[in-house]
């Protein structure tokens, strides 16, 4: 692979993967509030 | 919580928990694009520069409409008709629209996900032999001129029947306990099956090739309009926003919910499944053009050529081609049922709201008739023509239009885009200001109608594909219209008094007063 194809898949790699890992961790700090109960829906 | 938010949580059901409702969106928005449209647009518009524009249309439109949609049916607690028609009175046709692509989708949709599940087990003995598209027109498919006839195909059909028994089992068992538990499973399998493909393809001589194709940039690109285009229209297509889903979806989640926060797990999920699908397949490509001593450019396709002509040649020559064709096909067939799942929902949902029907009653009213339609249009020697021909003209004027026409309708007739965005950020993790309303007002829909005129200019200049002309002003051009006028005939129908068709939020809260 050439050294610029290199470093786009990293960078892809650093900012879509690295979002998703962010935007986990930011929601796992963030409870809020779950459902009391299981709906089963009628 | 509220009684009536309550009351109408165990009659609607709802997903038990935040994690269930993103695993479930995350189904939804991976779906066959992903894995065979994506690789190929990102090579063909600027390889490793196609990282900027794709980012830009994220972060620009793909985000912000997801949180209109998560804003819309979180606020208001219903199906698409629903959700809209508590916005405003003269709102809920947009979401009888929705209602028709979905089930136009659902339609074709599942006759490929029979297709990829029949080619898993072709893949155990290479079926294909050596001429792998031959033996998809020909032997498999057996397709003959376009038209529709009723020369049923039992290799399409009985797969298909067993797709729309798995999925209408899913949907009758309900929100939670139907779509809710088989996403919790099967997400995590489509990313480990993947996973595993990746790693195997980037063991085959070649790969490094196929990546090199795939990620060396070509700045130019950048200035061409087209790679643009190319890079809203793959985010837009690939998040399953805009008719329907993530709205019927987030009416399933609890009401405090962080949904900002759940929006960007779902967007970035997508988007990193994307860059993984692009490495395997060109790791796989790469291997392709190789063995056959070409350049990646004459193997490099995407679609149906992609999965059912391209990777059964790779299956061939690859030492573990069984295992590539197992995990690839799998792949296909895991996440399009959670695709499926998710769209035909958007119709079950709209008909329980409207006509207050049970799950199992709703599920059976919606599936049955899509079921028989499904394999009567597609489970033919025609049926590859009416897939091509339908997906074709519905994905650009159904839902490219609709999405446009909602998002200018609730910014700019219905003013609703304030008050949604104040309902984001009352229990969102991550803030969204007002810039968010101007994505949606105006910068949006603006890149959305570009490529829309665009598109109906090309499709009026040139027939598509060249098919006879009845057949793209039925399934093309009129199907499209039908969807359309028949969601605001729809809209005309009266709701059960019962059905309650204010703002579910401003009740809760005077229910939260008073008690």
């Amino acid at each position: 692979m050439s050294t610029s194809a290199i470093v786009m898949m990293l960078i892809a790699m650093l900012v879509l993967w690295g979002g998703l890992a962010v935007s986990i961790w930011n929601i796992s700090r963030y409870q809020g509030e779950e459902p009391e109960a299981v709906q089963r829906d009628l | 919580m509220s009684q009536v938010v309550e009351h109408s949580e165990a009659h609607r059901g709802a997903f038990s928990s935040r994690k269930v409702f993103i695993l479930a969106a995350i189904g939804s928005a991976v779906g066959l694009g992903n894995i065979w449209r994506f690789p190929y647009v990102a090579y063909e518009n600027g390889g490793g520069a196609f990282v900027i524009p794709y980012l830009v249309a994220l972060l620009t439109a793909g985000l912000p409409f997801l949180l209109l949609d998560y804003g819309l049916g979180h606020r208001y607690r219903g199906s698409a008709p629903l959700s809209f028609r508590r916005t405003h009175r003269s709102a809920e046709g947009l979401g009888w629209w929705q209602v028709g692509i979905c089930f136009v989708i659902a339609v074709y949709y599942a006759a490929v996900i029979a297709w990829a599940g029949r080619y898993a087990l072709f893949s155990l003995d290479k079926s294909w032999g050596d001429d792998p598209e031959g033996f998809l027109f020909g032997s498999y498919l057996q397709a003959g001129d376009p038209g529709i006839s009723l020369d049923f195909v039992s290799g399409v059909t009985i797969p298909l029947v067993l797709v729309w028994v798995a999925v209408l089992a899913i949907m009758a068992l309900g929100v939670q306990k139907g779509i809710g538990a088989a996403s919790v499973v099967f997400i995590p399998v489509l990313f480990v099956a993947f996973i595993a493909l990746v790693v195997v393809a980037l063991t085959l001589d070649g790969a490094s090739t196929g990546l090199d194709a795939l990620f060396t940039p070509d700045w130019g690109a950048l200035g061409e309009t087209s790679v643009w285009i190319a890079a809203y229209g793959q985010i837009f297509f690939s998040l399953s926003v805009g008719f329907g889903i993530m709205i019927t979806y987030a009416s399933y989640v609890g009401r405090r919910s962080d949904m900002t926060g759940s929006g960007l797990v779902v967007g970035f999920a997508n988007s990193g499944f994307e860059l993984l699908a692009g490495i395997g397949v060109f790791a796989a490509l790469g291997f392709m053009a190789t063995a056959a001593g070409v350049g990646v450019d004459e193997v490099a396709t995407d679609g149906l050529g992609l999965a059912f002509i391209a990777f059964p040649a790779i299956i061939n020559e690859a030492p573990a081609g069984a295992l590539i064709g197992v995990l690839f096909f799998g792949s296909l067939v895991v996440a399009g049922v959670t695709s499926l799942v998710s769209v035909i929902e958007v119709v079950i949902s709209a008909v329980r709201d409207k006509f207050e029907m049970s799950r199992v009653g709703a599920s059976m009213a919606v599936g049955v008739p899509a079921a028989v339609i499904s394999i009567t249009l597609l489970g033919t020697t025609t049926g590859v023509y009416v897939l091509d021909i339908i997906d074709h003209f519905i994905n650009r004027f159904g839902i490219l239009l609709v999405a446009v026409v909602s998002m200018l309708a609730l910014s700019w007739v219905f003013r609703r885009t304030g008050l949604l965005r104040e309902h984001l950020n009352r229990d969102g993790s991550v803030r969204v200001g007002r810039w968010w309303e101007w994505l949606i007002g105006v910068f949006a829909p603006a890149a959305l109608t570009f490529i829309l005129a665009n598109e109906f200019i090309d499709n009026l200049r040139e027939p598509y594909e060249g098919y006879p002309t009845w057949m793209l002003a039925t399934l093309g051009w009129g199907l499209a219209a039908a969807v359309l006028l028949l969601g605001f005939v729809a809209a005309r129908l009266p709701w059960r008094d019962t059905t309650f068709l204010g703002d579910p939020e401003i009740q809760a809260r005077e229910e939260e007063r008073t008690n």
